[in-house]
């Protein structure tokens, strides 16, 4: 006797409202109930791997800000980080300064909008207007210090391509005073809300065993009561100097039940915490060089002339980027750009989280992992002919026995 | 006289879209300054309109025909003949020797079964689970609402033996606030709250606009119509948000300005007429366009629980206040 289904098929992407980028679920469903779920990545890859072998790591900087339109600097700095890894490239600690102070503003604007679009896919209109006006104010700050609003273009191999000056570090202040008293209110509006809690509270529970055993990171990691971030495990530039704690939502609500609610709860503390590292790093900030070097044709030639290999991680809004670069000596050009962006971590634990759900908790489950499908593609494989094919793991598995054994004959 | 009465039902008709449109566009741009945009103009709903009838009317290849080009026409007359029932200011209503309470809830339900069948007849999954929410949510506010009304209609019989019990018109003539002792005050605001709950979720709106849910469903009910038919269900909201708001008025709020001015006459009808439709927008206001900016959306099983138990509790306690305060 086969197994009798009364459910049906309700696909979801690769274009739907509720996804703002481009990724397809096919659900079964029965009444209103999610039985089970497929899902289909690789609709956005665009080969920026292969783009960036074919530069210098100094235009890939750029290349790098457009892997995803919202973590732009998250990026930018695992790549400097990987490169400056392979070529011990010491970064002066004004830079280093700089760039924490970038980055946490990146987060608090990342963690702003998350916020908004959480609200949106929860039919909460007005709280999605309401924090994405408030998310202008850090934009504005943005393109002061950094001359963009996205896409800042402020990190350079070696350090940072704009300095601090006095009258944008009291713009910053002044941003920050703004911050603080609207994080109370912000908080109220989304966790003391009755219907905001009714649709959050127990959907898409991940649970600590099922975050770790799939690899989750970032906020989708935290909220499931594991203490893991970057930035406290293993602090790189001044996050050393600040101190970092990682954020868990038992803090504010004194218990971990790994849903959306407590992952709307570490994003909204993690906001309050941006604005404090920034105020340490405001000021504890040395003065000095800004970059290791300036003369951009001399670090071209440091580049050509170096060789090694580097990873560069950074603790991104949505959590852990990793960097892999390979510099060859005799080519300015990066001879292998591995990047994995967080979203690729996120994509399995979505498995347990959709257990049980409803079709209504379909959209606010996706986005509570804030995921960046355009960050997550990497690789598709297609044919001559045309035709695109998912590959297994056991076939991905032979081929790299394959690769081995004719590396091996080569020798 | 019946020539006068088709021009007259006619007259009204093209009236109320034109009203339900206006009002449309005056709770966008409530609900935008409530959220700190700046919102359409007014009178954008008449701008929508006027360019999906110039688009093309897609019937998707697996729909049946008849019902999906049916559904929205049947919407729009049923929205609109909600109108020839209802008293108007001091107008009595245009079909009122026909028609009562009892009609105008009847044409409510096949107003949503109208959007249901539409829903089931597009063929596509996510019509198909919009549709069985609407469903869900017919069943879960009819009983409150139902109860609600049996309430007041049995109080009228009892104070009113003379008068016709299901009437708005007796509504209109006998204000219900001047003839309720205490606990007969009490009552009848349970039973404004349950109608007042009900409002948001018989128009569709936020917090209960599960059959459409565009994050969720994609428009869900709506996602297959285009065009035409999508302007027709356009304007039958628009018609069906100010007739349930209207229904309210002539229950809970059918004072006029006429006899507290002291004119009659024309005058009269036309200063209470327009009374009437500034407290049509009034409480549109308030129960539609300031709760849909308040809330998150609720989901099906939470709307269910919420009219059968909170909400069917509070109108069955609204009528018995009424009856105790008749009896005792």
């Amino acid at each position: 006797m086969g197994k009798v289904s009364y459910g049906y098929s309700v696909p979801v992407g690769p274009i739907h409202p509720a996804l703002k980028e481009p990724i397809e679920f096919h659900f079964e469903i029965e009444g209103e109930r999610v039985k089970d779920v497929k899902i289909y990545a690789g609709h956005a890859h665009r080969g920026i791997e292969w783009i960036g072998t074919r530069r210098n790591p100094i235009q890939c900087l750029y290349i790098s800000e457009r892997i995803c339109g919202i973590c732009s600097v998250t990026h930018a700095l695992a790549l400097a980080f990987a490169v400056e890894k392979a070529l011990n490239i010491e970064v002066p600690p004004r830079a280093q300064y700089i760039r924490l102070i970038v980055a946490e503003l990146e987060r608090i604007h990342s963690h702003i909008l998350w916020a908004g679009v959480a609200a949106h896919e929860v039919g909460f209109d007005s709280a999605f207007m309401l924090l994405w006006k408030i998310r202008e104010n850090v934009m504005d700050l943005l393109e002061k210090i950094t001359g963009n609003r996205v896409n800042y273009a402020i990190v350079q191999i070696g350090g940072v391509r704009r300095d601090i000056n006095e009258e944008l570090r009291r713009e910053i202040w002044k941003s920050l005073d703004y911050y603080r008293t609207l994080s109370e209110r912000i908080k109220v509006l989304l966790l003391e809300d009755p219907t905001f809690m009714m649709r959050t509270r127990n959907v898409g529970i991940l649970s600590k065993e099922d975050a770790l055993s799939l690899c989750a990171v970032g906020p989708t990691l935290r909220a499931s009561g594991v203490p893991k971030d970057i930035r406290q495990d293993q602090p790189y530039i001044a996050y050393a100097d600040i101190g970092v704690k990682a954020i868990t939502p038992d803090i504010y609500t004194g218990e971990i039940v790994g849903d959306v609610y407590d992952k709307t709860v570490v994003r909204l503390l993690e906001i309050d915490q941006s604005i404090d590292l920034i105020d340490k790093a405001l000021t504890m900030m040395p003065e000095g060089d800004i970059v290791y070097e300036k003369n951009l044709v001399k670090l071209l030639n440091l580049i050509k002339k170096g060789e090694g290999e580097g990873v560069g991680r950074h603790e991104g809004p949505r959590g852990e980027d990793v960097h892999y670069v390979k510099i060859v000596a005799g080519s300015e050009n990066l001879a292998v750009w591995k990047i994995r962006a967080p979203t690729y971590n996120n994509l399995l634990p979505w498995v347990p989280m959709f257990k049980d759900a409803e079709v209504a908790d379909i959209p606010i489950i996706v986005a509570s992992t804030d995921p960046c499908m355009s960050c997550l593609n990497r690789v598709t494989v297609v044919y001559p002919s045309g035709r695109k094919e998912i590959l297994t793991h056991e076939e991905l598995h032979k081929m790299s026995v394959e690769k081995t054994r004719r590396m091996r004959k080569k020798c | 006289m019946l020539a006068l009465k088709i021009l007259l039902t006619i007259f009204l008709s093209i009236f109320v879209m034109f009203v339900g449109l206006l009002y449309k566009g005056i709770d966008r741009k409530i609900a935008a300054r409530l959220q700190a945009r700046f919102g359409p103009p007014i009178i954008q709903p008449f701008y929508d309109v006027i360019k999906l009838l110039q688009k093309e009317n897609i019937v998707p290849e697996n729909a049946v025909p008849w019902i999906f080009n049916g559904a929205p026409w049947l919407a729009l007359l049923a929205s609109i003949s909600l109108f020839f029932y209802q008293p108007m200011g001091s107008l009595p209503p245009l079909l009122g020797d026909r028609g009562d309470i009892i009609l105008i809830i009847y044409i409510f339900t096949v107003a949503a079964i109208a959007i249901v069948a539409g829903g089931f007849a597009s063929g596509s999954p996510f019509a198909t689970v919009g549709a069985q929410r609407e469903m869900v949510l017919l069943m879960s506010y009819e009983f409150p609402l139902a109860t609600a009304i049996i309430a007041l209609a049995w109080y009228y019989s009892k104070t009113f033996p003379d008068l016709p019990s299901f009437s708005l018109y007796t509504y209109v003539l006998k204000p219900i606030w001047s003839n309720l002792g205490v606990l007969g005050v009490f009552g009848a605001l349970l039973i404004l709250i349950a109608i007042l709950v009900v409002t948001p979720a018989e128009l569709g709106k936020i917090p209960f606009d599960i059959a459409e849910a565009e994050t969720e469903i994609a428009e869900g009910v709506m996602v297959e119509y285009s065009g035409k038919n999508y302007a027709l269900f356009y304007i039958a909201d628009g018609v069906k948000t100010i007739g349930m708001t209207a229904l309210i008025v002539n229950l809970f709020f059918p004072w006029n300005l006429s006899s507290i001015l002291g004119i009659s006459g024309m005058g009269a009808y036309i200063l209470d007429f327009l009374f009437f439709w500034i407290k049509v927008l009034v409480l549109l206001t308030f129960s539609v366009t300031l709760v849909r900016v308040a809330f998150a959306r609720l989901k099906v099983d939470q709307i269910a629980s919420l009219y059968w138990f909170p909400l069917l509790l509070t109108s069955m306690v609204g009528l018995l206040l009424m009856v105790c305060d008749k009896l005792v």
